[in-house]
């Protein structure tokens, strides 16, 4: 149906040209789901861009050839592919509500596809436009018909975005990262319907994604993209079990699942002996009927509704639930940035919920509570050094000057990872896993005893994810840190805490052990969560072995105590 | 989807949002009639006055009450319409005002229509097709045009097509001494005269008012293209547009259906702004061209120092803008689905 | 491999370095900046520089056309235009510069105020700010020099009123986005009261948006001053003010004696025109991201 031979496009920029990919080649069969993986810089998305020929201004197709069913895509006439974008192929994107006009209703988007490709009339638009919306399963199509893109929920606008995409019923789907930023619930039901909307339709597709796990789960066959060009291309259960280049290999290792311990997911030289940390039962920090109400347009918004929970010395404790749940929340309370409305936060037997958060900079137990927040690019001050940035805890609260404090910055550098030579930096000129590690330097610079990570790894792409959570354990079994793991990624808790709670619209609906919460979920909601979330093939040459093997020695950090 | 409530709602709240800034407006024109130098009464009272009816007039106008009874005076005769009475002149004015009004309305109503159908197809065009010679054409205009003092262009105008080329006429005014002016129904000279089937002075109101309009669309125009140049060019980089190529649409319906009318909205956002200093280039204009209008009564006042004029012309010009501000809200939210429903 | 660094440098520039860079690359910002050298020459030299005295008046030589002896001619009353125009720099100057600095100064302040506390503050300053803003502002300029007098002064105070919503909204806006940044919170984590992160993080970082504004308000603040000045308020004769001179010279223009009005006029154009291009140019040494 569709066959690639040594694609490659060229960005002119100020710098010179950008070779974006680099002669890449595949073919995709009629009916098949190929999945294109591959981290940020890949060229994946570019591979898409120039099969549509929707390239940005400066890109080019340099060389190589694209053809769609007999048809050569890099020299068809603009006018030609016009024609064949909606009729023939056709593409969905990220970030849905974003990708439809914001001033238009959702049906005469779709109608305005219809019309201009011909399949509709003035007179019969509206009813084959609800007639899309019915086939992506919108219930009520006629009432949606009229709504506006602000109106819908995320989900929602992807299927209007499929449905407009779907409308004249191409051949070809070009899915680019169509899940990145919806919950982990609403990506299955998107990758479902997807799925069983091209399988109905003997539709082929292409999936661009950064998750390997998604990508495994979903298509026939797998292409691993790097610096712009193809590395491996294979099933994915032959690509999960038996890599052949070192990249796919590290890229399969770095993808958190089930049954792998947290040094699995670093390439094997690197693989020190993963430290033995044991939490004790003593509590660190004890939350009670922790309420918080915002006042909202429409009425009182109960963020979060009385929750109680404790974290030990020495443990982990993941926060885990969709958006909206009332972890980020929870989190800023508890370490003050926020006030609550009612309930106490327990630490070291005083309440420090009693103290309002404007005051509690000066408080002396602020060091003790610290936070690694999510987007490291938004945590750092576009206008101070990485120096200046960890050295900011240390004057501020710790009253460090001169030597002392230098002194200090450069072991911190040094314990987190981060070259000194890198100190000096803005944080425009260091990549996602530098800043991640800035951030991390910062919030350990005073010695805290509780540390809040909220999602510190949700930007990044998933070999440094690797590193990083590799980084976070080390770090806590060094200097003795208790952590509350707040993320939507079920793998990367699992892999990491001892005690997991599980939180939706604002209340606590499951929480114990790890490793029981994961494996025999109680509530219904955690059930759907785990269902929902991807899950690559297994590692192992026969999958019967791996069943065993986690029965007979269970991963490692199960030994805790919880 | 029950659209019509919050954004009913909205529309309401809008036109509420004008009552306290009315309030606000007259309170500083208040406290600006109040902050003159010397005794309020004597301008107030008119030319004619003697030393009875200023006493009068200060009695009436309460300055010998505290300021809050004075406010209450203040607005009470505003209410009645009257603004004072005006020293040179000797008329009210109000009335003053309302027979000026016109001639500026016919200069700046015109002037606005030929900057928007001049700046906008060219920010269009100009974020369109970037690099070309339409586009340098619009980064000059702007940035010449928010350079270029109103009155000196006035002049420049005045100098080069009437003096040197003769093709304008002199600028004294909205008719040459040679017309007489068309019967007066709406002060509008143009649609008088058309009124009156006199084209020859038809005609000759439209020569008097070539130059000043040009010369207040050219301050105005560069404000216009730029917010529509960089309008166009956000909207053409957003997400849904790449959506619309990918569905194939034409480039005509992405660039009207979606990318224009998306960029409409900070455009209509920019117009009370251009507005404002439309309305201040106005009183320039007005005295470079010697237009009667409400701007060159204000400078001809000041001159005299007739402040109960001067005040009047400001505090008549805030209302206007408020009325005109409403005016462009009201028609924003008429384009603009989200309003209302400001929750996402 | 996606872990590299954008650039690899062997150390960072320093100030100084970086705004060569900045001029060097971008020759239209070395223009206005050679463009904005001179008028501050002129500003503080020109009175002393200048061929004749700009008051001397000379009826026999009146209304010349520009000749080697007088580079743009005479005006009515026999004086020399050019000198007039150039001492005309020093005053223009001076009103936009204390008047922009003003509204600068107060404006910021109420603007970090009502965007980073929000609540009553914000209401009430947004009402304020409504309320000088419902006035075509250079109307409202006109009702304060008329009400408080005709001076100098009256006419910064005036300029410096009517400019100081933008600088108060702008403020306010680009504080308010920061308020809830990552690296805010980080700053209260690290110990820094609320006012301290204002100061020391928040503002800072509003400062390179603020850079255009000041640059494109200075030209406005001069056109602004010229506008008052000519229809008569706030300097008057014999005062040499590009704005009076102007309007003197207007009455000549229609019996073709141009330069008595055009060669302020285009000077005061030029003033304009360098603070606009000045404008993107100061944007570009205050903004870090723009070192590499």
């Amino acid at each position: 149906m569709l066959s690639v031979k040594d694609l490659s496009v060229m960005f002119r920029t100020r710098r010179g040209n950008v070779d974006a990919v680099r002669g890449i080649s595949f073919d995709v069969a009629k009916g098949e789901i190929l999945g294109i993986v591959g981290e940020s810089g890949s060229g994946k998305s570019v591979t898409s861009y120039a099969l549509m020929r929707i390239l940005d201004a400066g890109g080019t197709i340099k060389a190589g050839e694209a053809v769609y069913s007999g048809i050569a895509l890099r020299r068809a006439a603009e006018r030609d592919m016009r024609d064949i974008r909606g009729r023939e192929t056709s593409m969905i994107f990220q970030n849905p509500r974003a990708a439809l006009n914001p001033i238009r209703k959702v049906g005469h988007q779709i109608e305005d596809v219809l019309r201009h490709h011909a399949r509709a009339t003035r007179y019969d638009a509206r009813e084959k436009a609800i007639a899309a919306m019915e086939a992506v399963k919108i219930k009520d199509a006629e009432e949606r018909y009229n709504a506006y893109p602000f109106e819908l929920s995320g989900g929602m606008c992807q299927r209007i975005v499929c449905a407009v995409a779907l409308a004249c019923n191409p051949r070809l789907l070009i899915a680019d990262e169509p899940t990145t930023g919806l919950d982990i619930t609403t990506q299955k039901a998107v990758m479902d319907l997807v799925r069983d909307l091209i399988r109905e339709r003997d539709m082929s597709s292409i999936l661009i994604t950064h998750d390997l796990g998604l990508a495994a789960q979903y298509c026939d066959r797998l292409i691993v993209m790097k610096d712009g060009v193809s590395v491996e291309q294979g099933d994915p259960v032959t690509v999960f079990s038996q890599p052949e280049h070192p990249y796919s290999r590290k890229l399969v290792d770095a993808t958190p699942r089930a049954g792998a311990s947290v040094r699995d997911l670093l390439p094997a030289e690197a693989r020190t002996p993963e430290p033995l940390i044991t939490a004790s039962n003593q509590p660190l920090i004890e939350v009670r009927d922790l309420v918080k109400t915002y006042a909202g347009k429409s009425g009182p918004v109960h963020a979060v509704k009385g929750i109680s929970f404790t974290v030990n010395k020495g443990q982990c404790v993941g926060l885990v639930g969709e958006s909206g749940c009332g972890k980020s929340t929870t989190s800023e309370m508890l370490v003050r940035l926020l006030d609550a409305t009612s309930g106490q936060i327990v630490f070291h037997g005083k309440d420090i919920a009693k103290t309002p958060a404007r005051s509690f900079a000066k408080d002396p137990r602020r060091a003790a509570i610290q936070m690694v927040v999510q987007d490291a690019t938004d945590s750092l001050n576009p206008r101070h050094s990485a120096r200046q940035a960890i050295a900011q805890p240390l004057r501020r609260l710790g009253g460090m000057r001169g030597a002392a404090l230098e002194a200090r910055i450069e072991e911190l550098a040094g314990l987190v990872g981060l070259p000194q030579s890198l100190l000096d930096r803005f944080p425009h000129q260091l990549s996602g896993g530098q800043k991640a590690r800035v951030g991390i330097a910062r919030a350990v610079a005073l010695d805290p005893e509780f540390l809040i990570l909220d999602e510190p790894t949700a930007a990044l792409d998933v070999s440094i994810q690797a590193v990083v959570l590799n980084l976070l354990v080390d770090l806590r079994s060094k200097l003795g840190l208790s952590y509350l793991f707040v993320s939507h990624d079920l793998h990367v808790v699992r892999l990491l805490c001892d005690h997991v709670i599980v939180m939706k619209d604002g209340e606590i609906v499951e929480e114990g052990p790890a490793q029981q919460v994961m494996s025999q979920p109680q509530n219904r909601y955690t059930k759907s969560l785990i269902a929902a979330a991807p899950k690559p093939p297994e590692r192992a040459a026969n999958k019967d072995q791996l069943e065993t093997k986690d029965a007979q020695h269970p991963p490692f950090h199960d030994k805790r105590a919880s | 989807m029950l659209a019509s409530s919050p954004r009913l709602r909205a529309i309401l709240l809008r036109v509420a949002q004008a009552i306290p800034v009315v309030i606000g407006v007259v309170v500083i024109s208040f406290l600006l009639t109040r902050a003159l130098p010397g005794d309020p009464a004597v301008y107030f009272a008119g030319v004619a006055a003697d030393e009875a009816s200023i006493e009068e007039t200060r009695v009436a106008m309460g300055l010998d009450k505290p300021l809050p009874v004075q406010f209450l005076h203040y607005v009470g005769d505003l209410l009645q319409g009257d603004l004072g009475q005006s020293l040179s002149s000797g008329r009210p004015v109000a009335v003053d005002l309302a027979n000026r009004l016109p001639a500026s309305l016919e200069l700046t109503l015109p002037a606005l229509f030929l900057a928007v159908v001049i700046a906008v197809p060219l920010g269009v065009l100009a974020a369109t097709r970037p690099g070309t010679w339409v586009d340098h054409l619009c980064r000059v205009v702007v940035t010449a045009g928010v350079s270029l003092p109103t009155f000196f262009t006035g002049i420049l105008l005045i100098y080069i097509f009437y003096y040197l080329m003769g093709i304008a006429p002199s600028p004294l005014g909205r008719l040459d001494f040679i017309y007489l002016s068309p019967d007066h129904v709406t002060g509008f000279y143009l649609i008088d005269a058309a009124l009156m089937g006199d084209w020859e002075t038809w005609r000759g109101a439209a020569k008097q008012l070539v130059l000043p309009a040009t010369t207040l669309a050219l301050f105005t125009l560069a404000p216009i293209a730029r917010m529509t140049r960089a309008a166009m060019l956000t909207a053409l980089s957003s997400d849904f547009i790449r959506t619309a190529r990918a569905a194939g649409l034409s480039n005509r319906t992405v660039l009207y259906r979606y990318a224009f009318r998306n960029a409409l909205l900070p455009v209509v956002t920019t117009l009370g702004m251009v507005f404002s200093f439309a309305l201040g280039a106005n009183v320039l204009v007005e005295k470079v061209f010697a237009w009667p209008g409400i701007g060159s009564y204000a400078v001809e006042a000041l001159v005299v120092s007739d402040y109960a004029a001067v005040q009047g012309f400001v505090l008549a010009m805030a209302l206007l803008f408020v009325a005109l501000n409403l005016v462009i809200d009201l028609l924003y939210t008429a384009i603009d689905p989200r309003i209302g429903f400001e929750a996402q | 491999m996606s872990d590299t660094t954008p650039s690899d440098l062997p150390r960072q520039p320093g100030n100084l370095e970086h705004v060569i860079y900045v001029l060097r690359t971008n020759p239209v910002t070395l223009i206005a900046f050679g463009m904005f050298t001179f008028l501050i020459l002129s500003a503080l030299f020109g009175p002393a520089l200048v061929p004749y005295d700009p008051l001397a008046t000379n009826a026999g030589n009146a209304l010349q056309p520009p000749s080697w002896a007088h580079w743009f001619g005479t005006d009515q009353i026999g004086r020399d235009v050019f000198s007039r125009v150039i001492v005309a720099t020093r005053l223009d100057l001076t009103i936009s510069v204390a008047a922009v600095a003003i509204s600068f100064v107060v404006g910021s302040i109420l603007g970090c105020i009502a965007g980073y506390w929000g609540g009553w503050a914000d209401i009430i300053l947004n009402r304020f700010l409504d309320t000088i803003m419902a006035f075509p502002l250079f109307v409202l300029a006109m009702g304060i020099v008329a009400a408080l007098g005709n001076s100098v002064e009256n006419i910064i105070y005036a300029t410096a009123i009517i400019n100081m919503p933008f600088y108060a909204r702008l403020v306010r806006a680009e504080v308010n986005i920061r308020r809830d940044a990552g690296f805010v919170r980080a700053a209260k984590l690290a110990g820094s009261s609320d006012l301290r992160v204002l100061a020391t993080q928040i503002y800072p970082n509003a400062l390179p948006p603020m850079m255009v504004q000041v640059s494109l308000n200075l030209g406005w603040a001069i056109l602004n001053a010229a506008g008052l000045s000519f229809i008569g308020l706030g300097v008057s004769p014999p005062t040499a003010e590009w704005g009076i001179m102007v309007a003197e010279g207007a009455n000549f223009i229609v019996s073709g004696e141009w330069w008595l009005a055009v060669f302020p006029g285009l000077w005061l154009m030029f003033a304009v025109f360098t603070f606009n291009l000045l404008g993107d140019g100061l944007r570009d040494i205050v903004d870090p991201r723009k070192r590499t």
